[in-house]
């Protein structure tokens, strides 16, 4: 089973709105989803929010494939309590680039963005804290991002932290 | 850390944990503080960090299972139910009508196991002594259920994808049934202990406000949101295990503070025993389900939340049909949920801090993952 296209009111107003900037408009298993460019994220966001309730956004997040030109996919989920649906919003970035952070648009992308950036080193343009969250903050290393291994480590800060050869 | 430099001379630094007994596990929360008032704050986490989705990564889909009940420790059963869940829905398949019945039973036993934990360390925290014993006492009860059934009091690992690993014990529906019958008047007592003391009043009324509006900007879900007047729950908004067959209401409070969040966990724990009434009434006969051998979902994202007793807890599955998740997020109500402490606690007093870190109801292990 593949996903198959999307239509409706909502797919209808945003390719009014956003054009070609949306490349595809999807559901699979039920679950509507779109893939945008980088740069239509923020204001589709905002527009989201604005025009179509979509005002509470649920999560951040993203998956490596490191094989593919752009490397990462960068998922936001969103949900509207007035409508009670959820639509996921997919954009496609290159290692290095620097998405515009969502954080003005939802006050709750703030750590979500840090944790990504912790855990993939996507860094937030204009994110007000882009700090790690999660890992000590001397780590070096992202750690899932697929070239790292389960047991991979930083070494270093294991040996000057803890005190340890390895922590394995 | 704030640099000590910025700092006016009226102004402090105070550090709060990470060992620190009214944090809940290893949180360091930076307080800025002028007097008594709280001029900010600044959390730090990840004391608990353990991978969780890197692990997910590494592990097959019926391998990854026991690692999610690490998460949110005291609400293993909830853990478990959202990941089975998900990957019934990548692979497009449903439980049986039996083991969806005993699910829903198992994890609304356990959100009154978690809403007791908290009742009990939120009352501690604030200094009243003895809730905490009673809440345990019938906190045992609940976790005895899951011993008879898994073998297992915390860390259940009670489902499987595809239904249930084990069928129910005889003399389950009784026990099930005669905590519900025990339980009812045990909330009355704490209600009589807490609920118009005045100390207890006092020191919950009013503080640590969230409205409505800034719920949903900061993406906080459960209790807190429902304590703040908008009437929603997944059960209801988007029902999963066949929780639309059940008759029970929405809690909601007005005021959006820590007093308003105790009423509405209160009234959820008596809407979870009646839930629990009507599901053993009607555990249907049948199969309880057989967990596939071998799962491949075919290629394809899917994200799947549940009420957590703590809020929306989601996981977004992506699947490169092998045998193991190519990426597994988990999306933890409780790190969202903390994210709000801040605006929570600032312009309050310090003592407050320690009410809502309690009323926040937030599991570390959940938060680091």
């Amino acid at each position: 089973m593949a996903a198959t296209p999307w239509e409706g009111e909502l797919p209808a107003q945003l390719k009014q709105r956003f054009g070609n900037q949306i490349t595809e408009y999807a559901t699979y298993l039920g679950q509507n989803f779109i893939v945008a460019k980088p740069d239509a994220v923020i204001p589709m966001l905002e527009f989201l929010k604005l025009e179509a309730d979509f005002d509470y956004l649920v999560d951040v997040t993203a998956v490596d494939y490191p094989k593919r030109a752009e490397r990462f996919d960068l998922i936001y989920i969103l949900y509207s309590f007035a409508r009670n649906e959820r639509i996921r919003i997919k954009t496609m970035i290159v290692d290095g680039a620097q998405p515009a952070t969502s954080v003005n648009v939802h006050v709750g992308a703030n750590w979500l963005e840090r944790e990504v950036f912790d855990m993939f080193g996507i860094q937030f343009a204009g994110h007000p804290d882009m700090r790690r969250i999660l890992m000590p903050e001397e780590w070096e290393g992202f750690p899932l991002r697929k070239e790292n291994s389960i047991i991979k480590q930083d070494d270093r800060w294991v040996r000057e932290n803890l005190g340890i050869e390895s922590g394995q | 850390m704030p640099d000590a430099t910025f700092l006016d001379s009226t102004e402090l630094v105070l550090n709060m944990g990470p060992q620190h007994p009214s944090t809940h596990g290893v949180l360091r929360v930076i307080l800025k503080l002028d007097g008594e008032k709280v001029m900010g704050t600044e959390c730090v986490i990840g004391y608990l960090h353990r991978g969780v989705e890197k692990l997910g990564e590494n592990r097959t889909y019926q391998q990854f299972a026991p690692y999610v009940d690490r998460m949110d420790y005291v609400a293993a059963v909830s853990n478990g139910l959202g990941y089975c869940l998900a990957i019934e829905k990548l692979l497009n398949i449903e439980a049986p009508p039996r083991a969806q019945v005993t699910r829903v039973i198992l994890t609304e036993l356990n959100r009154i196991a978690s809403h007791l934990l908290w009742l009990g360390t939120h009352a501690l925290d604030i200094g009243a002594i003895t809730p905490v014993f009673y809440c345990f006492r019938e906190r045992e009860e609940v976790l005895k259920i899951f011993e008879n059934y898994c073998g297992a009091r915390l860390t259940t690992h009670a489902f499987r994808i595809g239904g249930l690993q084990y069928e129910l014990y005889d003399g389950f529906e009784e026990q099930v049934k005669t905590f519900c019958d025990m339980f009812l008047p045990k909330v009355d007592e704490y209600e009589e202990l807490l609920t118009n003391n005045r100390i207890w009043v006092g020191r919950l009324k009013g503080v640590g406000i969230l409205s409505g509006d800034e719920c949903k900007d900061f993406g906080v879900t459960g209790p807190v949101l429902r304590a703040a007047g908008v009437k929603w729950d997944l059960r209801k908004a988007q029902p999963y295990s066949g929780y639309e067959q059940y008759d029970f209401e929405i809690p909601t409070g007005e005021n959006g503070d820590t007093y308003d969040r105790y009423l509405v966990r209160m009234e959820e724990m008596r809407q979870s025993v009646r839930i629990i009434r009507q599901a053993v009434e009607k555990i249907p006969t049948g199969p309880i389900g057989k967990t596939p051998k071998v799962i491949k979902p075919a290629t394809g994202e899917a994200y799947v939340s549940i009420e957590a007793p703590k809020g929306e807890l989601g996981y977004f599955v992506v699947s490169d049909n092998s045998t193991q998740p190519y990426r597994l997020r988990v999306r933890p109500p409780s790190f969202v949920n903390l994210q709000a402490l801040d605006r929570m606690v600032r312009g309050g007093l310090v003592a407050d801090v320690v009410a809502i870190i309690g009323t926040l109801d937030i599991v570390l292990g959940e938060v680091d993952r």
